[in-house]
């Protein structure tokens, strides 16, 4: 069993449901990553989701963009978020899930970024723009090394495509709550957690769902339903005043720990 | 041969690299593009559009007093600069507005560089009564202020684009967020060969109608087909446009001109065969500029719809197979082939275009006077005119010849 899904279970039979904590390496530097990975731990974060900057984003909103380039602009390579991770391993066991774009781990090798991003402790990761089709190499690759290739399922993917998408892909099911990009408000409550409660019933991967979850009233309001939620831009709005306010970690691990106070219950 | 494949694929390049949200809507947008394109109604419907909207068939002509200058080949240019707004790029529009139209959406989106395509959408969305907005980098907005302008003129909405570069690249990956959004009520009108599957398949074939024309009417001329094609590669679509027809004749040379900006150096060119490498970028795997990590390089071109990072992933293949033959001219020789044409013919060529003149510069002293040249005149300089008086150099060309 995978370290995502032994947290799930263990969170489970707690009767608690994960909070994953998304961060963009590197910004503003990765130093400070490691500092802001540690705090949203011991905060109550259940596992960290890394992001790996890439150039052009497609599937994010400006906050994420923006960070981006500020981790891009410290010269952040895939290479330097493996360096990291493998420090960061000696010293914690939270899942760590790493998201980037396609083209960084093209450049980097397929099978030489698995290999490594295993041996440096990696657990799982989100490719917003690998669909199922195109994921086959990743796939094989993922399931070689032991890494959870965790794919997504969005509000406009058809039922018999989700069924396809859920037997594929590992660690947990990523549900987009919205059709758009990441840092938009969610709108239709209701709607999400009745979809969530469907697709449940034809799968037993655990489900998080992430997009437009910045306070702790939705947190507990899709946690109601879904097995984790996934905060980004929320967090990353109070990691980018970093600059001209040195309390933002403590405003950070606020959040986290308000937020899993809220998922507990 | 029958490309691309059921995946997208040419060879190895192409697929559908897309969020999951996008991906119902590709599909979509296959199943309404195969229904149609064996139609003979839309096929009906289509063809009266650009015969007596467009202006097609564009004509074939004789350069005479280009071809005496340069002392060599008998050059034809392709007059893609007399379609209706000015540029190839409507080919496509005509065709995408009608499917959306099919597919019964109430909007459309488009990215645009050079704001030639932008135009072209907002000219068939006001047509057909669509809303319509138009994502562009802000740096091209200020280049190319005259068709921020026009499309304004035509009802669309105009979105400046401030993110990276603040060029193409970064206008498709907002209209790719937008689309992202609105799918469920908006087409994405992409305008190159580029993107995920199917639209480099799709606007390829839009864009055939320029080679298909250009076959006949060579053969009508000189009883005979050319010896070379040359075209301008940005994402590629107006040279996919004239290549495709003649892809089985052996005997015709084609040439793919990409942008040499400043010189082959990083972040000052769009040559991506030049200096590129096989990656991801907005949906397609194929040639791109990217730094050793895989981010992607920012480019320069003196043309805004030259100066992109991906090329078309079909031009990745044919390039692999040696079928068409690609190469680069700098902004300094474009720029003086911008002037040769205006000189010669009495034709403002736009940048982009120019750049192909360029390389027929090149090569047309070295061949017989009894060898043809068919030189795809892309699109019309109109658009370029304020941001060549204000370039020194340019100025002082125009000087020298007072």
């Amino acid at each position: 069993m995978s370290r995502i899904e032994s947290t799930f279970k263990s969170l489970a039979a707690r009767g608690e449901k994960a909070l994953i904590a998304y961060v963009m390496a590197g910004d503003p530097s990765l130093a400070q990553t490691t500092e802001i990975v540690f705090a949203m731990e011991k905060a109550g974060a259940d596992m960290i989701e890394l992001g790996v900057p890439f150039s052009d984003p497609v599937a994010d909103g400006p906050t994420i963009q923006r960070a981006d380039e500020r981790a891009l602009k410290q010269g952040t390579t895939l290479r330097a978020v493996l360096d990291m991770v493998s420090v960061l391993r000696r010293q914690t066991k939270i899942p760590l899930i790493l998201m980037t774009y396609c083209n960084p781990i093209y450049a980097f090798g397929l099978p030489a970024f698995f290999k490594e991003a295993k041996g440096a402790g990696v657990d799982g990761l989100i490719i917003p723009d690998l669909p199922y089709e195109e994921s086959k190499e990743f796939l094989s690759q993922a399931r070689r090394h032991g890494v959870d290739l965790i794919l997504m399922v969005a509000p406009t993917t058809p039922p018999e495509r989700a069924e396809r998408l859920m037997k594929e892909g590992s660690g947990f099911i990523y549900y987009v709550s919205l059709t758009g990009i990441t840092g938009v408000p969610m709108a239709e409550k209701e709607a999400v957690r009745e979809r969530i409660r469907r697709l449940k019933t034809i799968t037993d991967v655990p489900i998080a769902v992430g997009f437009g979850i910045s306070n702790p009233e939705t947190a507990q309001e899709m946690a109601r339903s879904a097995d984790g939620i996934i905060v980004g831009s929320a967090l990353v709005n109070i990691i980018e005043t970093a600059s001209n306010d040195p309390s933002y970690l403590s405003r950070l691990t606020g959040l986290v720990s308000s937020l899993k106070a809220a998922i507990r219950s | 041969m029958l490309l691309p494949n059921k995946k997208g694929r040419f060879g190895p390049y192409g697929g559908k690299y897309v969020p999951e949200t996008l991906m119902p809507a590709l599909e979509e947008l296959e199943a309404a593009y195969h229904a149609v394109r064996r139609d003979p109604a839309f096929k009906k419907e289509l063809a009266d559009g650009l015969k007596n909207y467009v202006g097609r068939p564009t004509p074939l002509y004789f350069a005479q007093r280009l071809s005496e200058r340069l002392g060599g080949a008998k050059v034809y240019l392709k007059r893609e600069d007399l379609c209706h707004t000015g540029a190839h790029k409507i080919n496509n529009t005509m065709g995408q507005i009608l499917l959306t139209q099919k597919m019964g959406k109430q909007r459309v989106i488009a990215e645009t560089g050079a704001g030639q395509h932008g135009v072209a959408v907002a000219t068939v969305a006001a047509r057909a009564g669509l809303a319509c907005e138009v994502y562009m980098g802000t740096e091209d907005m200020e280049r190319q202020g005259l068709n921020v302008i026009r499309m304004r003129l035509l009802g669309a909405k105009v979105t400046g684009v401030d993110a990276g570069s603040r060029t193409l690249k970064d206008a498709i990956s907002e209209a790719m967020r937008d689309w992202t959004t609105n799918v469920r009520t908006t087409h994405y009108i992409l305008g190159s060969v580029l993107g995920p599957h199917p639209y480099p398949m799709m606007i390829r074939d839009f864009q055939s109608v320029i080679g298909q024309e250009a076959r006949q009417q060579i053969m009508r001329a000189e009883g005979r087909l050319p010896e070379t094609l040359i075209a301008c590669v940005g994402g590629g679509s107006n040279a996919i446009g004239l290549f495709y027809p003649f892809l089985s004749d052996k005997s015709v040379r084609m040439v793919g001109v990409e942008a040499g900006g400043r010189g082959i150096a990083p972040g000052q060119h769009a040559a991506r065969f030049a200096g590129g490498s096989v990656g991801v970028l907005q949906g397609t795997m194929t040639y791109l500029l990217q730094d050793p990590s895989g981010q992607i390089q920012t480019t320069h071109s003196v043309s805004a719809g030259l100066d992109y990072a991906a090329v078309g992933p079909e031009h990745s293949y044919y390039r692999d197979m040696k079928r068409i033959d690609y190469t680069y001219v700098t902004d300094e020789e474009a720029l003086a082939a911008f002037k040769l044409l205006a000189e010669t013919e009495g034709i403002l060529p736009a940048l982009e275009s120019a750049h192909a003149i360029a390389h027929l510069v090149k090569v047309a002293p070295g061949m017989g006077k009894d060898q043809l040249v068919i030189v795809n005149l892309s699109g019309r300089g109109d658009k370029d005119v304020h941001q060549l008086s204000r370039m020194e150099a340019f100025a002082s060309m125009i000087k020298n010849t007072e």
